[in-house]
């Protein structure tokens, strides 16, 4: 029978030594025309290489991603987060607003990231998000891919932000729900443009919790289940009063609205704010900027997570990196895409001295 | 000896619950039973019937006649009961969601021949509940569909007094893995919902309100440990007796008494060494009727090739003579009860008693049944039950003759013949029964069935009853799929929650604890190789609402590392390849037990390669006979499994070898 071993002379390559498939991964170019056109087959299949952590796939995603960006993507669509506690109704909400969105005709992506997973026990994950989401009837126009959170540390698992991107380039809206849990917050508000948090009604423990520094983050609130009547309104009251303004844009005003999923009431309003937050950052100029800066954070958290601190010092450390991406606004990804290069040679000519470092980050890949 | 002499109590009601292919193939199967001595009908309904879809539905496709009777408007409804006198007939129908309409159309056809429908007897189904947590047959959200069962008892209250118009099931709750103590506190809990629901209504007098009580009668479950089973049957008794005194103040005992029929356990009914199910049967059945005080009104057997597919006629007739022994032959009848005074009995009882009352309380602080539903507490909680159930299976805690011991065997004589031993229904029903359909509207009124279907459309948004309107629906040659499809425009559609989204303690993990170990790395390392976590969709398409084996496939591959996508029952093929597309998945399974697996499997096939999915795999699980099995193979399908594969682990082992093949990768063999 099978046992465990990690193999690999080589941290990098450690899959080629061991178990490998033959798979065909894509071409990258190629699948990112046919992304861009909005074929569903492509954007499956894109997706399915941006989840990918073989050698060759991450090194295809790095293609995949370069070949998507572009002006466009600094300036088009809408990447929105909903995220608050588990039950407050955030797929219900999510379904809500997608039928509103279908019906003025904007296609709709969405990432739905559950928090199900288990590492300790084998990882294993029931996606049940998806059932909520979708209403039965078929549609061409509406995309929903749901998500394990397979971080151990907490947080939005590393592949959210990529696909994310993949989904801009081909969706009007890109919705990516998450279950807040602290730093899952923090999380998306470094991937979504706008961020808007589902509230349960009458919970004085979410109330607190906001208090202790999430309230910070989200750009839109949405107090769900207002078809309970009193406590729906009072937990409004309570955000409304205590959303602080003093590190968060002074012309934004953090909008709370009273919705309910079910009876299908407040859904229009609050996304009228939603799309009005775009608006107002596309007014203050902000709406490029902040994408940037998320896209550096995140090119930087895949090369450590990739590469190690080790890998960064390789690539120049973090501050030559910020400086290349920055210098590179619409196109991080090409700029990604050469970093990795260039560590991934350095690793290979260099091969022994590295093999430690990089066998850390490696360990999950360890191979039958 | 002469035992005849005695005076013997009168027997129960024996039903054989029965239907196929057409109106009229049925009705000739109908009129054969009853000439074999059985006592009263039990209707089966196909699936579109029961979920108000027309034959020629889309969503029928490979539905129609296959589990049971197709009746889409009243001529079928005719045929059905062709040379059967309605006024003596006792009918049970098995029909839910639809059972205002059919209800309908039993009437409407008794006005047609000019019979008093006072005159009526018999039960429809008719209980939602269960429809959500385990029958799978439901159309409409929780409060339109009470309000439809409260709109029922109110009217046959006055208009057909001598007809049962709820029967409060937890038959289906023991088939979905739930154990007597949960059978019988969402039973009561049911039942407590519906009073409730009707009193709510305010059309019932309170002095009528006890009538109404009596009519409530229940459909249970008899498994194979008969003892503990005859003292659940002594608590609902019990427990009935006294909920209806407390909380209904219904006086009068007699209106107190706790009548039921019963379905015997079908769940522990197997497909290797098929015979044995008959002495389960026999077995079960004592249950039922060996305690005078709690002993069945009506009785319907399932036959020994239960596990295999639909009974043939034979079948059945040994069913209904397990029945005739125990009643006629044996010396039951002759005693009063024979159980009363035994401590033992009296101890179990208590217990169960005591069981049921707790989670009884536990449902009530969560806002009554309803929103037990909604919230997926109740689903959960059967879903938690039956992997139990299947843990004990697998690791040999629960013995199973013939599937997890014994399983040696010389081979049946039962199953050889050319027939598989099952019965075939008719291939060219779905073809007929559509064209009698499209002549059907052809020759009715077009200005009629508008008026009845407006009539009934204002009916369901006021808070009219919906059994007039529906009547002249009937009347006006209204189909099943149009009186449905009125009712969705009004109230909308719902689904309920699946349940599989129980927590699991890795400890709990019963027996082979190293093989699920040995498996999870299995998954984890094949997802490695792969580049991505192991990602598995398990879907259930068609009308089939089965959802044991998908729900038990589901939980247990998200236990060994898999992450599962499964949205639940009755998804097109269409709808299943596009979440494939979208999820990505490594694999596709599918659960069909409805019998349409040919069909539903190659348009599953079908739209898969039209979304450039062909290399993903698909696998099938389910009531699906060898002969098949081996045409869906052929066909591309990459593995079938059936009831007699009972170890989940097997299962999962071949599963990550049959990805792994898809893959390019070395199979890794049978578990140890
Ligand atoms: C339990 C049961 C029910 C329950 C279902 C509860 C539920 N929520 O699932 C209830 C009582 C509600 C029910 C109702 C009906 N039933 Co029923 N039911 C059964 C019964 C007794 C057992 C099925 C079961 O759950 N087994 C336990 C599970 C765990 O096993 P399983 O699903 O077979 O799964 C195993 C394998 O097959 C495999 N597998 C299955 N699916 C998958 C999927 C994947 C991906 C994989 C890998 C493996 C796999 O792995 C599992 C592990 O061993 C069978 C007969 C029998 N003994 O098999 C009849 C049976 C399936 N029912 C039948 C019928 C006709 C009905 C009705 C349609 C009757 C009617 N006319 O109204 C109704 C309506 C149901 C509906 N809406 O579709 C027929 C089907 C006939 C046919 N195929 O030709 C059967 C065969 C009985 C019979 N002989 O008449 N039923
Ligand atoms: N009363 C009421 N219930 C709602 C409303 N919206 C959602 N629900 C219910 O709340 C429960 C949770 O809904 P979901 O949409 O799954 O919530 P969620 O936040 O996405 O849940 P997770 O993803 O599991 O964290 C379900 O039982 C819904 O039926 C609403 O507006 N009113
Ligand atoms: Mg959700």
């Amino acid at each position: 029978m099978s046992s465990v071993n990690a193999t690999g002379s080589n941290g990098l390559d450690c899959c080629s030594d061991g178990e490998m498939t033959q798979a065909n991964l894509p071409d990258p170019e190629q699948l990112a025309l046919r992304i861009q056109r909005g074929e569903r087959a492509a954007v499956a299949s894109g997706l399915n290489l941006l989840d990918n952590k073989l050698a060759d796939a991450r090194s295809r995603s790095a293609r995949l991603l370069a070949a998507l960006s572009g002006e466009r993507w600094l300036n088009d669509g809408h990447l929105i987060g909903v995220t608050g506690p588990p039950g407050a109704g955030k797929s219900s909400l999510v379904c809500a607003m997608i039928r509103e969105w279908r019906l003025s005709g904007r296609t709709v992506g969405v990432l739905a990231v559950d928090p199900s997973s288990r590492p300790e026990l084998g990882g294993g994950a029931l996606l049940g998000d998806r059932i909520r989401i979708k209403n039965s009837s078929h549609d061409e126009g509406l995309f929903i891919r749901s998500l394990a959170n397979r971080n151990q540390l907490g947080g939005v698992a590393s592949e959210v932000w990529p696909m994310s991107g993949l989904m801009l380039a081909c969706f009007d809206i890109v919705v990516i729900e998450t279950v807040g849990v602290g730093q899952t917050e923090i999380d998306i508000a470094e991937i979504a443009d706008t961020v808007c948090y589902v509230a349960q009604p009458a919970s004085g423990d979410a109330i607190q919790y906001l208090k202790s520094g999430i309230i910070e983050i989200p750009d839109v609130f949405a107090v769900n289940k207002s078809d309970l009547g009193a406590p729906a309104r009072k937990t409004a009251a309570e955000i409304g009063r205590s959303a602080p303004r003093q590190d968060r844009r002074e012309d934004w005003d953090y909008p709370v609205c009273l919705v309910s999923a079910s009876m299908n009431t407040g859904i229009k309003q609050s996304q009228d704010h939603i799309d009005r937050h775009r608006g107002f950052l596309v007014n203050a100029g902000l709406l490029g900027k902040q994408r940037t800066r998320h896209h550096n954070a995140w090119v930087m958290r895949l090369l450590k997570e990739e590469f190690g601190t080790f890998g960064l010092e390789l690539a120049g450390g973090l501050a030559t990196i910020g400086e290349r991406l920055s210098a590179n606004r619409s196109s991080q990804f090409a700029e990604y895409e050469r970093m990795r290069q260039h560590i991934l040679s350095r690793f290979n000519s260099d091969n022994s001295s590295s093999n430690i470092t990089i066998k850390e980050h490696h360990h999950e890949q360890a191979v039958i | 000896m002469v035992a005849g002499q005695k005076k013997r109590d009168k027997p129960w009601l024996m039903r054989t619950y029965s239907g196929h292919s057409s109106a009229k193939a049925s009705n000739t199967l109908y009129r054969t039973n009853l000439a074999k001595g059985q006592t009263g009908l039990s209707v089966a309904f196909d699936l579109p019937t029961q979920t108000g879809y027309d034959a020629d539905n889309v969503l029928a496709r490979g539905e129609v006649g296959k589990v049971g009777v197709p009746i889409s408007h009243i001529e079928d409804m005719d045929q059905l009961f062709d040379q059967i006198p309605l006024d003596q007939m006792n009918t049970a129908m098995t029909i839910n969601a639809t059972a205002p309409w059919l209800l309908s159309l039993y009437i409407g056809l008794a006005q047609r021949r000019g019979i008093d429908p006072k005159k009526l007897s018999g039960t429809t189904q008719n209980d939602i509940i269960k429809e959500y947590l385990s029958r799978g047959t439901y159309i409409y959200p929780p409060g339109p569909s009470m309000r439809l069962i409260a709109d029922t008892i109110n009217y046959t209250i006055t208009h057909v007094p001598k007809w049962n118009p709820t029967n409060i099931c937890s038959y289906h709750l023991q088939e979905a893995g739930a154990t007597p103590v949960q059978e019988l506190a969402y039973a009561l809990c049911t039942a407590m919902a519906v009073l409730d629901r009707v009193k709510a209504t305010g059309v019932i007098t309170p002095d009528q309100f006890p009538q109404v009580v009596e009519r409530i009668s229940f459909f249970v479950n008899a498994g194979i440990r008969f003892v503990e089973e005859c003292c659940k049957l002594r608590a609902f008794g019990e427990m009935w007796d006294e909920m209806t005194l407390n909380r209904y103040q219904v006086a009068d005992p007699k209106l107190r008494r706790f009548r039921y029929g019963v379905q015997v356990n079908s769940l522990g009914l197997t497909e290797p060494q098929p015979e044995n199910n008959v002495q389960r049967i026999v077995l079960e059945m004592l249950a039922v009727v060996l305690s005078k005080g709690a002993r069945a009104r009506a009785i319907q057997l399932p036959a020994w090739n239960e596990a295999m597919g639909l009974p043939r006629p034979w079948d059945q007739q040994w069913a209904l003579r397990i029945q005739q022994v125990m009643a006629f032959e044996t010396d039951l009848l002759e005693y009063a009860d024979i159980l009363d005074g035994s401590p033992v009995i009296a101890a179990k009882v208590s217990e169960l008693i005591e069981g049921a009352r707790t989670e009884i309380a536990n449902v009530e602080a969560q806002g009554g049944i309803v929103a037990a539903i909604e919230s997926g507490y109740i689903k959960r909680e059967l879903v938690g039950s039956h992997m139990n159930r299947l843990r004990a299976i697998e690791s040999g805690d629960l013995k199973i003759i013939g599937v997890n011991c014994f399983q040696e065997t010389a081979e049946s004589p039962l199953t050889l013949g050319s027939d598989g031993g099952i019965m075939k229904t008719n291939p060219a029903a779905e073809r007929e029964q559509i064209e009698r359909l499209q002549a059907h509207r052809k020759s009715r009124n077009d200005a009629d069935v508008r008026a009845a279907l407006q009539g009934l459309t204002d009916a369901a948004k006021s808070d009219e009853n919906i059994m007039p309107s529906s009547i002249r629906c009937a009347m006006a040659g209204v189909t099943t799929g149009e009186w449905g499809d009125s009712l969705r425009a009004v109230f909308g559609e719902f689904r309920p929650p699946t349940g599989i989204d129980i927590s699991i303690d890795s400890r709990e993990v019963l027996g082979k604890k190293d093989q699920v170990t040995e498996l999870r790395t299995r998954v984890a390392n094949t997802g490695t190789a792969l580049g991505r976590p192991l990602k598995l969709l398990v879907g259930k398409p068609g009308l089939d609402g089965h959802s044991n084996g998908a729900e038990q496939v589901a939980v247990k591959a998200r236990d060994v590392g898999f992450e599962v996508v499964y949205d639940g029952i009755r998804l097109t093929p269409q709808q299943i390849a596009q979440a494939a597309q979208e999820e990505g998945v490594h694999m596709v399974g599918l659960s069909i037990l409805s019998g349409s697996h040919m069909e539903l499997v190659e348009a599953v096939l079908q739209e898969m390669r039209a979304r450039d999915l062909a290399t993903v795999p698909v696998i099938a699980g389910g009531i699906i006979p060898q002969e098949d099995a081996e045409k869906l193979l052929s066909q591309g399908v990459r593995a079938i499994y059936t009831p007699k594969d009972f170890s989940l682990n097997t299962i999962m082992a071949d599963m990550v070898d049959v990805i792994r093949e898809c893959n390019g990768l070395e199979r890794l063999g049978l578990l140890q």
